[in-house]
């Protein structure tokens, strides 16, 4: 399975959460997928998926979901140690671990070599650190959803990717309809 | 009241719920006030540009947040600042200590203290440089005017300034 297959798979159970989503393909395949006002596609800023949506759950009631990759989370590494630090019980990080920089030709990460990304969230001090297959992805973020406890998942599939037209909303766009849709799920 | 209480203080009247911080010797009074604050949630961040993604998820919960950071991160954070923080209208009062300046003792803090303002102003991003102690009482309108036009807005704040606070 590659990631959009995950995705293919999440779709019936994410697309009523508030989800942040990662730059490039990742955003442009679950836009592709399941475009919603609850998904806030960051169209720039590699690396800051994770921080966006803890700072996003901290201040706010709804489950967030940030969908993240190992690539990304490696440029914003310190990003473990402050989710560890700043728990949210509503906050769920998904790592799709592919090996690789799937947005730009899927040149390998170091997460598809000797790092375990899993272990390194557990030594910055994360109390729920979840690694499954591709597979059963689907079913461990269904039950993250039905607790209340923050988790980080990482989800380890293969590399690849699907070819999806690029995102059309302009930013304030979406930013302005998430927001909506996070202050409706708050009042 | 003194300049870090009068900071705090603006923070909380313009409803800021959410500071991050990343420490610099002549923030340290006003981090620690920040925490002190029972209004304000404080988020230290690694690195500046994490700093400003916990602030735009806070912006969108419906928290209003700043970033205290020194003006070294200005060279870390353009691309957060133009690609997350302008390209979504994201508004951000960024408290910058402005190293480098008169008064500095390190000679690599200049580096950055020439290219400072250059940078800001490549960017658009809205000016102002605190060098007495009076131009505090323009925070508060600084602070309104970021919300308001929901852009970022730099407060360089220099050892002038900072000079027995
Ligand atoms: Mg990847």
């Amino acid at each position: 399975m590659i990631r959009s297959d995950v995705l293919k798979e999440l779709q019936p159970i994410i697309s009523n959460q508030l989800v942040v989503c990662n730059i490039g393909l990742p955003s442009q395949e679950l836009h592709n997928l399941d475009d919603q006002p609850s998904n806030f596609y960051m169209l720039g800023t590699m690396g800051l998926a994770s921080s966006i949506g803890l700072g996003l759950a901290l201040v706010q009631d709804a489950k967030v979901i940030a969908i993240d990759g190992d690539g990304s989370i490696l440029t914003n590494l310190c990003t473990l140690t402050t989710i560890a630090n700043n728990p949210a019980d509503n906050f769920i990080l998904l790592i799709i671990d592919n090996g690789s920089y799937g947005s730009t030709g899927d040149q390998p990460t170091y997460a598809g070599m000797k790092t375990s990304l899993a272990q390194m969230a557990d030594a910055a001090g994360c109390e729920n650190v979840i690694e499954c297959s591709a597979q059963d992805t689907a079913a461990v973020v269904k039950d993250a959803l039905a607790h209340e406890r923050m988790t980080i998942i990482v989800s380890k599939c293969e590399s690849g990717n699907i070819k999806v037209p690029v995102i059309d909303l302009d930013a304030p766009v979406i930013r302005h309809r998430f927001m909506e849709e996070v202050a409706r799920r708050n009042s | 009241m003194s300049i870090n209480e009068k900071i705090v203080a603006d923070f909380v009247r313009n409803k800021i719920e959410f500071v991050t911080t990343v420490p610099c010797k002549q923030l340290a009074g006003v981090i620690e006030e920040i925490g002190r604050s029972d209004a304000i949630y404080h988020i230290p961040s690694n690195k500046e540009d994490e700093g400003m993604g916990l602030c735009a998820g806070s912006y969108m919960g419906g928290k209003r947040s700043a970033i205290i950071m020194q003006n070294t991160a200005i060279g870390v954070t353009i691309n957060t600042l133009v690609t997350l923080i302008q390209y979504y209208n994201i508004p951000l009062p960024m408290l910058i200590s402005y190293r480098g300046e008169i008064g500095e003792l390190i000679a690599c803090q200049v580096e950055m203290a020439v290219h400072t303002k250059a940078l800001l102003a490549q960017m658009n991003i809205p000016t102002y440089h605190f060098h007495e102690q009076s131009d505090v009482n323009e925070l508060d309108g600084i602070l309104k005017f970021s919300f308001m036009a929901k852009k970022p807005v730099a407060i360089l704040t220099d050892a002038s300034f900072w000079q027995g606070a």
